[in-house]
């Protein structure tokens, strides 16, 4: 129990660091690499390979345990059909990415460092997630 | 193009693989900050801890990143409005849609998802889509 926690605290601060690393805590830049058709800048390319190159071989060591390292239970996505909640979640999480270059993950490594708007950001963000859960019902 | 970072940007996308490969083997869960964040109101009680120590990871990481560099402050010069709106949009998205650039993007493609791949096919078009909009129209 202690385990786990401990190692999502350390799995938190690598994923910030890398984040604030790469640019994707800076809106500007996540809006560059968005803007293919103006002044493109493609280093969240490089985020993107860094990250899945380096995690492709974890996931394949997982796919064989039926236990974690430290006993936990594994918890691998099951679902496999294309649905519509699926596309349409994506496109509207889309646009919301695109009008101010924000997802979830850089916007929770900002909170102490964005001031007033990624903390308005943040919040819009747990209201959206909470109307999901209200509509789900 | 001119802030070009390939090197920053690929070293800390390996930290993010890196903290993706350590939640896969030591806990045994996907990396996917939307849904590491939104499933807390439904999770077990045992599993609300974890969650929560992760999302503490992610806000203090700028202070252990002062240890290194200076952070970057996020700075953005959009209208209070249009951020309550992709505020909403990014929080009722990911939910739906069942992940986000991490839990999609990264987790989802490193373990070949088809869905994963779709979704995040389908989210940067939007983004792109959206982008385009927002500066190159009107």
């Amino acid at each position: 129990m202690f385990k786990k926690n401990l190692s999502a605290l350390f799995a938190g601060l690598l994923f910030g660091i890398g984040l604030i690393l790469s640019g994707m805590t800076n809106p500007a830049k996540v809006i560059g690499f968005l803007d293919i058709f103006g002044d493109w800048d493609p280093s969240l390319m490089f985020v993107m390979t860094g990250a899945i190159g380096v995690s492709f071989f974890a996931f394949r060591k997982a796919s064989g345990l039926s236990l974690s390292l430290i006993k936990e239970q594994m918890q691998l996505p099951t679902a496999r059909q294309i649905d519509l909640p699926l596309i349409i979640g994506a496109v509207l999480f889309g646009i919301g990415w695109g009008l101010v270059g924000l997802c979830p993950g850089p916007a929770i490594a900002s909170i102490a460092t964005g001031g007033f708007e990624v903390l308005l950001f943040v919040i819009a963000m747990l209201i959206g997630m909470a109307i999901y859960r209200l509509l789900k019902r | 193009m001119e802030d070009f970072t390939p090197i920053a940007s690929l070293i800390g996308g390996i930290l993010i693989g890196l903290s993706a490969s350590m939640m896969i083997l030591l806990n045994g869960r996907i990396a996917g900050v939307s849904g590491i964040l939104g499933g807390i109101a439904d999770a077990h009680k045992s599993d609300v801890p974890w969650r929560m120590a992760f999302l503490a990871g992610l806000v203090l990481s700028p202070f252990a990143y002062m240890l290194f560099s200076q952070p970057f402050a996020a700075k953005l010069a959009v209208p209070d409005l249009q951020i309550i709106i992709a505020g909403l949009l990014v929080g009722i998205g990911s939910r739906y849609g069942s992940g986000c650039t991490s839990g999609h993007g990264v987790c989802g493609i490193a373990r070949m998802s088809r869905r994963s791949i779709i979704a995040t096919s389908v989210f940067m078009a939007a983004g792109i889509a959206t982008v385009y909009i927002t500066h190159h129209m009107g």
